[in-house]
């Protein structure tokens, strides 16, 4: 979300020049941390607090309140070449969990599959450990196989993709560059095959999408209520549309 | 005159001393802070669970032996690189190249040295991974094999530097006196400087192997931060986690007091031991050389 975030703070500032907002990355995990450390006024995040979180929050004396603020789905993404165009979640799963380890099991060439993913610390790795590693089962405690490459940033995973026919990866639509080639998915085998995109993610046919939020320690209050105001609203949510993400309200 | 003169003997003597105790002092300090951070790792998860093949925190398995097992084959890697190039550059430079040549050469590799290592990570992702998956038809790039090749060249231009001034310190008469018996350049090399001179090049690649284990960027673009049990051979070109990648990775997300940040700041102990024991042996093995050319030459 560092990339939204940025984009959206770039403008406000513009058009408010007596506000200074300073933005950092480092995945969700450390948006929420530095939440519950209260050191910071907003904390972006890819993926919604956990109950833990909230109770280690409570344990500071802050009391996190929750914004939607956009959407966005998760892309999967393999090298042009590959012929494989569609799978179903309960394929990502078993390639993501290492029963699945080679392309011609599921159509394509007889290549060895390389699973690329985020850190442990990115709001998407969790997000999709949860949705389709796990099918959205909280009981499911199946895990990414131990061989899955674990990169540090979304420019590493596309950079692997772009030259690697063996590779298979993920992340947020709004950081897939249009040369590479993204796999439809159906929710169920039996379901129809899905692409990404504005349409699909808001009208839920898309099965793997999910709400992007911002985090305020406590109920905001003067300027950052004024941001979060702004940010709801539809010149920001223009923003969200160019940078690739899915508005939570149609453009302006 | 002479009070002046001994006034600015005592305040400096006290200065540098100070100084010396300092920098022994501020280790000191960065032990002890990692003591109390990182051993209610031992008690919060058991000796037994840190010792298991498994390494994913977010799900409470905080197994270092994949860390450990990944560290160390990208170390010895990187040590069969920077070893037979570095001690090989080292003899070139001061051996067997002409004057002018070693002026030129040897601050080439002191530049050399000077590159960051974030820089040679975005070499290593852009051009060596993708060339070395198709150069050896591996799965993928991103392995222990390019994070070794890239450790060995951060660390050869700290072994070409401890080495060549190790080869440089041998007086000049022991090579004259086995050209004297009629020995060949090669010869006189290989069987009499390059064994003079074994404890300053045991203690260049002690310093470049010390480099190799502490390098983060690099290691955490280019080895694909996988956490398998490298422990066979094959593993060299499979993607491999450092304990340092771990640590560089991780330390953003985790909650101050938890369990993870407690594991975290153990394998920071882990390092720190590790670079001890290697630092202490090249010192012993150092002594011991000088100890026993001691004897030789009384």
């Amino acid at each position: 979300m560092v990339n939204l975030a940025l984009a959206w703070a770039e403008q406000y500032q513009k058009d408010h020049p007596d506000v200074e907002i300073a933005v950092t990355g480092g995945g969700s995990g450390t948006g929420i941390a530095a939440l519950i450390n209260n050191s910071v006024d907003i904390a972006n995040a890819s993926r919604a607090i956990k109950k833990e979180e909230i109770a280690d929050a409570e344990k500071q004396g802050v009391t996190p309140v929750e914004f939607i603020v956009a959407r966005d789905a998760i892309g999967i993404i393999v090298h042009p070449s590959n012929p494989v165009s569609q799978l179903t979640r309960q394929q990502l799963s078993d390639i993501y969990s290492g029963k699945i380890n080679n392309w011609k099991e599921l159509g394509g060439e007889d290549r060895p599959i390389v699973r690329l993913s985020r850190e442990s610390n990115s709001g998407t790795h969790v997000y999709f450990l949860e949705q389709v590693v796990r099918l959205g089962d909280s009981n499911n405690k199946t895990m990414f196989s131990a061989d899955t490459l674990l990169l540090p940033s979304s420019e590493g995973i596309v950079s692997e993709i772009r030259q690697n026919p063996n590779a298979i990866g993920y992340d947020g639509l709004g950081y897939i560059p249009k040369d590479l080639k993204i796999i439809a998915v159906a929710k169920n085998p039996g379901e129809p095959y899905v692409l990404p995109s504005i349409a699909t993610v808001n009208d839920k046919t898309y099965p793997i999408a999910r709400d992007l939020y911002m985090y305020t320690p406590n109920q905001p209050s003067g300027a950052i209520k004024d941001y979060l105001d702004w940010i709801l609203a539809g010149e920001a949510q223009a923003i969200v549309a160019q940078q690739g993400f899915v508005p939570i309200k149609p453009g302006p | 005159m002479e009070n002046n003169i001994s006034w600015r003997e005592f305040t400096i003597t006290r200065i540098v001393r100070a100084a010396g105790y300092s920098a022994i002092g501020f280790v000191l300090l960065i032990f002890f802070f990692l003591l109390r951070e990182g051993l209610p790792a031992l008690t919060e998860v058991s000796v037994l669970d840190l010792l298991t093949t498994r390494w994913y925190p977010t799900e409470g398995f905080f197994g270092l032996l994949p860390l450990i097992t990944g560290s160390l084959i990208v170390t010895l890697g990187a040590a069969m690189v920077a070893v037979p190039f570095g001690i090989g550059t080292a003899i070139f430079i001061s051996e067997i190249s002409p004057r002018w040549m070693r002026e030129f050469l040897k601050p080439v590799v002191e530049i050399l040295g000077g590159l960051p290592s974030v820089m040679l990570g975005f070499l290593g992702i852009l051009i060596f991974a993708p060339d070395l998956r198709v150069m050896l038809s591996l799965p993928t790039g991103l392995s222990a094999l390019t994070g070794s090749l890239l450790l060995g060249a951060i660390a050869i231009p700290t072994v070409v530097s401890v080495s060549e001034d190790a080869l440089d310190a041998i007086p000049r008469a022991y090579r004259e006196g086995a050209w004297a018996l009629g020995a060949t350049r090669w010869q006189t090399i290989w069987r009499v400087t390059l064994p003079a001179a074994r404890s300053g090049v045991l203690t260049a690649v002690m310093l470049g192997i010390g480099r190799a284990i502490g390098e983060t960027m690099t290691v955490m673009m280019v080895t694909g931060n996988a956490p398998i049990m490298a422990v066979y051979l094959r593993a060299l070109i499979s993607p491999v986690r450092t304990m340092t990648a771990t640590i560089a990775a991780e330390m953003g997300e985790v909650a101050t007091g938890s369990v993870h940040y407690h594991v975290l700041f153990f394998i920071g102990i882990v390092l720190f031991v590790v670079s001890l024991v290697v630092n202490i042996t090249a010192s012993a093995l150092i002594f011991r050389q000088r100890k026993r050319s001691e004897r030789i030459l009384s």
